[in-house]
């Protein structure tokens, strides 16, 4: 696989991860009017991941399009980070989750804008309209349910607890990225995470949040290592078009 | 939904369609501040294109006749057929008016 697919698919997946994770959330949310956000979040993430997907594809020039990408690999050949694949445990979770993500999209498309590949370039411009918004949400979200009641800022912070080990993986820097930059492809990642430490730090600070004392990080999916969740949603959202291979709408 | 549910206070949602245009109402939603109430309209109510601008305001701001008042209110306008512009002749090719 030429470098350049393997990098984009680095973003579609995380992309088309998290949208699956969301739409698992549609009819669950609190209320009408948050169920319908989280949708609206969903189909953003399914939108970005589709052209993502669909670039790929044009990259890899074998004959697959952006469908048998999406639906038609293993485990090991997803590349998204695993904070994507964690599960909807609470509200706080569904929350912390985002913000946590939104403000990595938001430095890192911030980043890609510059591209010297100019569909990437502007991929990323066009899905920064949204990333604002997401980030613009869950960062109310953030700060409203941290304070909140006692019970509502100790959901949130167990769900701080449960998911910064996953954030560590967002900047590992590897031979591909390295390579990526080089070219002028690729983010230079180090940056983005100097912005996104600062911003999630102003927001912890705001929300009342405390970033957990343990260093440990999990590392693995920018290499197609996975948390055992990946494997349940890749079987339920390959279930369709492996079964029926030939399934149109 | 019911009066045990806390999903915040109601709020009326005004969409404008196009700049220049007048807001028209669309519908209601609850939130439990501005930030919110606002967010919430732009989720709900403009997911297909439907405006360019929103407004929200909280429905209890929002001042309406009762109804025992409304023949006092609106039927003495019923016979004034007068006050529409309608009773003079327009000259022949005039325009702008």
């Amino acid at each position: 696989m030429k470098p350049i697919v393997k990098y984009i698919l680095r973003w579609a997946d995380d992309a088309l991860i998290m949208s699956h994770r969301l739409t698992e959330y549609c009819s669950h949310a609190p209320f009408l009017e948050e169920d319908l956000a989280i949708s609206n979040v969903a189909l953003d993430y399914l939108g970005q991941a589709e052209s993502l997907l669909n670039y790929a594809a044009q990259c890899d020039a074998s004959g697959k399009s952006g469908d048998d990408l999406a639906y038609r690999r293993q485990e090991h050949e997803y590349y998204n980070c695993q904070l994507v694949e964690q599960p909807n445990t609470d509200f706080a979770h569904i929350m912390v989750r985002q913000f946590l993500y939104d403000c990595y999209n938001e430095e890192t498309y911030t980043a890609l804008k510059h591209s010297s590949d100019q569909t990437l370039a502007a991929l990323a411009a066009k899905s920064l309209k949204e990333i604002n918004y997401h980030l613009k949400r869950s960062t109310e979200w953030m700060i409203r349910i941290g304070h909140g009641t006692e019970e509502s800022h100790t959901r949130m912070q167990s769900a701080v607890d449960t998911l910064w080990k996953y954030t560590g993986e967002l900047f590992e820097v590897d031979d591909l990225d390295r390579e990526m930059e080089a070219e002028k492809i690729g983010i230079h990642l180090p940056e983005a995470q100097k912005r996104w430490e600062r911003a999630v730090r102003t927001i912890f600070e705001k929300a009342n949040l405390q970033i957990p004392q343990s260093g440990y990080m999990v590392t693995g999916g920018r290499r197609g290592k996975h948390s055992e969740n990946m494997g349940y949603i890749l079987a339920q959202m390959q279930y369709l078009p492996r079964v029926y291979p030939d399934a149109v709408w | 939904m019911n009066s045990k549910d806390n999903q915040g206070p109601l709020w009326e949602v005004f969409i404008q369609s196009k700049p220049g245009l007048p807001y028209k109402h669309a519908g209601s939603l609850h939130a439990y501040d501005k930030a919110m109430a606002i967010d919430n309209a732009r989720d709900v109510y403009t997911r297909r294109k439907e405006g360019v601008g929103l407004w929200v305001v909280p429905s209890d701001q929002i001042v309406s006749v009762q109804p025992k008042d409304a023949e006092a209110f609106f039927d003495p306008a019923d016979d004034k057929v007068y006050r529409h512009p309608t009773f003079y002749t327009m000259p022949e090719g005039a325009q702008h008016i």
